[in-house]
């Protein structure tokens, strides 16, 4: 046993090399590793040029620190330096990719496709491109949180222009076919954008491979810095063209204007390599943990049960329901680790996540579910450590949940006249 | 986002908790919300038949902290109360004890709404008149 349990409230006590809070959220943002850290530090300083500045060594060697990263940040999907531009993030890259293509191909069609657990910046571009006459057909998943390809070849017709797609989901871990979908996009002339924010660095993503025509990547979900990211843009085969959003002084040749974050990019390169380094070896242990804090919960705990696939699924990420238990309430219980809950009860619109309702949850069961997003500086205590404390806490709501009771009882819940409020 | 000290405090010791023989003609229960709205109380009172004073209240909930809360400081405070005196406790009162945000409004209100089916349950059992406010009556058990 790795906790003790003290006082009436069963407060445990974490045990030594244990340090709270414990951040369990590494879908939301990571740490930045020293080793990254260490690397932007003389862009700050020394090293403090504008990349675009060509009639100087301030210049010279920032821009030399710039192609570095692209080269380092290519080679970790498989593109060439020449295809990747500089953003502030995932969310410009999927707005940039999406509006940019949308723009640039309007003659050739105004359909794009894409689904529904897609994170909002790409829903709500695509919301934005139907207000300005676009058509966007919006995918169902199965219950496993992953689309039908069927689905997809039935939605394109010859308007159809993109397909956005994401690799990995944010919330529930799942992976989307890509492969499947860019053969697909390919075979049709469709272009193939995907939101890989969540699987680049994680797990293997080849852009020749998946024959994907577009990706955005993010710093801050791979243990770089915030506010920096990137979009791969394809050259060969075929070489896609996007109408950039921004204008100015035609930096990035001209796809996206604006002084390049040098230090950013600096750790953005390096936190791709080593992500790189380290994929395998780190796939295998945070998968080990992610299945030991699953088997943990699941055999101390009944009415538990993960949302979406586990065989295809991000290592790192753990998506479950605690049925009746309201989340919110057990993130209060377990306010000394940071994970996240499918519940909204604080939101104004009290909606549960449109992700887990994708999969056919009830809202009952989306309000009790939890994020756990496992990352590169959580270790077995740690882990150990949540699964008690979720076990505990879980068990003390449901002492004091009338549903769990009457459940117990034998009572038939859908069967009552539930008055909502 | 912060709890208030009070809620915390009822959160982690929840007066109260439990169930009461609810065929029982003293034990009047009211159970409300619905488990798609993330909130579901029980509240259950035991009235004593001369004097019409509640002697036990109990209650289950699943919901968030501030419902927790709600419901558990409804049960201290219609204890103790004749039946008419606990119809008078407004959700702005919960409101006001707890600290409550707004986006929590809606945890003081289903608890007001508990103490109103609990009595309402409690007075078609005992075939006592029903008041107007006590006949907005929540979800049947």
């Amino acid at each position: 046993m790795s906790t003790a349990t003290n006082g009436a409230t069963g407060e445990l006590t974490p045990p030594p090399g244990v340090h709270l809070p414990i951040y369990l959220d590494n879908q939301a943002t990571t740490r930045t590793d020293p080793r990254v850290l260490e690397a932007m530090l003389p862009y700050f300083t020394e090293v403090f040029g504008n990349a675009a500045s060509r009639n100087h060594s301030f210049g010279w060697v920032a821009e030399e620190a710039v192609e570095k990263a692209r080269a380092q940040i290519a080679k970790l999907i498989g593109a060439t330096a020449k295809e990747i531009i500089f953003t502030s993030g995932a969310t410009e890259s999927n707005n940039l990719a999406i509006k940019g293509i949308a723009e640039m191909y309007r003659e050739r069609g105004n359909h794009i496709i894409t689904q529904v657990t897609e994170h909002k910046a790409v829903l709500d571009t695509c919301k934005r491109l139907e207000k300005s006459g676009y058509e966007v057909t919006y995918l169902p998943v199965k219950a496993d949180g992953i689309i039908d390809i069927e689905d997809l070849k039935r939605a394109i017709t010859d308007k159809t222009i993109l397909v956005t797609i994401m690799i990995a989901n944010n919330e529930i871990g799942v992976l989307q076919p890509v492969e499947e979908i860019g053969k697909l996009c390919h075979e049709r002339g469709i272009l193939f954008h995907t939101d890989g924010v969540q699987a680049v660095g994680k797990i293997p993503v080849d852009v020749n491979a998946m024959q994907i025509d577009a990706l955005s990547l993010s710093g801050h979900k791979i243990y770089g810095p915030k506010g920096v990211g990137a979009l791969y843009v394809r050259r060969r085969n075929p070489r896609v063209q996007i109408s950039e959003q921004i204008n100015g002084g035609g930096h990035e040749r001209g796809m996206r204007s604006g002084t390049l974050n040098v230090p950013g990019i600096v750790g953005l390169g390096k936190a791709c390599e080593l992500c790189m380094e380290e994929m395998e070896p780190e796939t295998r242990r945070l998968s080990t943990l992610r299945d030991k804090l699953k088997n943990k919960l699941e055999s101390k705990l009944d009415f538990v049960h993960v949302n979406g696939s586990m065989e295809h699924r991000l290592p790192n990420n753990l998506n479950m329901s605690f049925v009746y238990v309201e989340g919110e309430s057990l993130l209060m219980g377990i306010n000394d680790v940071a994970v996240s809950s499918g519940s909204a009860c604080t939101s104004a619109t009290l909606e549960p996540s449109y992700v887990l309702k994708a999969l056919g949850l009830g809202d009952d069961v989306a309000h009790s579910s939890i994020r756990f997003g496992l990352g590169r500086f959580n270790t077995e205590a740690e882990v150990d450590y949540v699964a008690d404390k979720i076990i505990d806490v879980v068990q003390k709501l449901r002492e004091l949940s009338p549903l769990y009771e009457m459940v117990k009882e034998g009572i038939d819940l859908s069967k009552i006249e539930w008055a909502a409020h | 986002m912060a709890y208030s000290d009070k809620v915390i405090d009822h959160y982690n010791n929840p007066r109260n908790v439990g169930q009461l023989d609810k065929s029982s003609e003293t034990v009047g229960t009211g159970l409300v919300g619905a488990p798609e709205c993330g909130d579901v109380m029980r509240l259950q009172i035991r009235v004593n038949p001369e004097t019409q004073v509640i002697e036990e209240a109990k209650f289950k909930t699943f919901g968030c902290g501030s419902a927790i809360a709600s419901s558990s400081l409804a049960t201290e405070w219609v204890k103790g109360k004749t039946v008419e005196e606990a119809l008078q406790i407004k959700n702005t009162d919960i409101v006001k004890e707890l600290s409550l945000p707004p986006v929590k409004i809606h945890c003081s209100v289903l608890a007001e709404d508990a103490i109103r089916a609990a009595i309402g349950d409690w007075k078609k059992k005992n075939g006592v008149a029903e008041t107007e406010a006590a006949t907005q009556a929540v979800a049947a058990q």
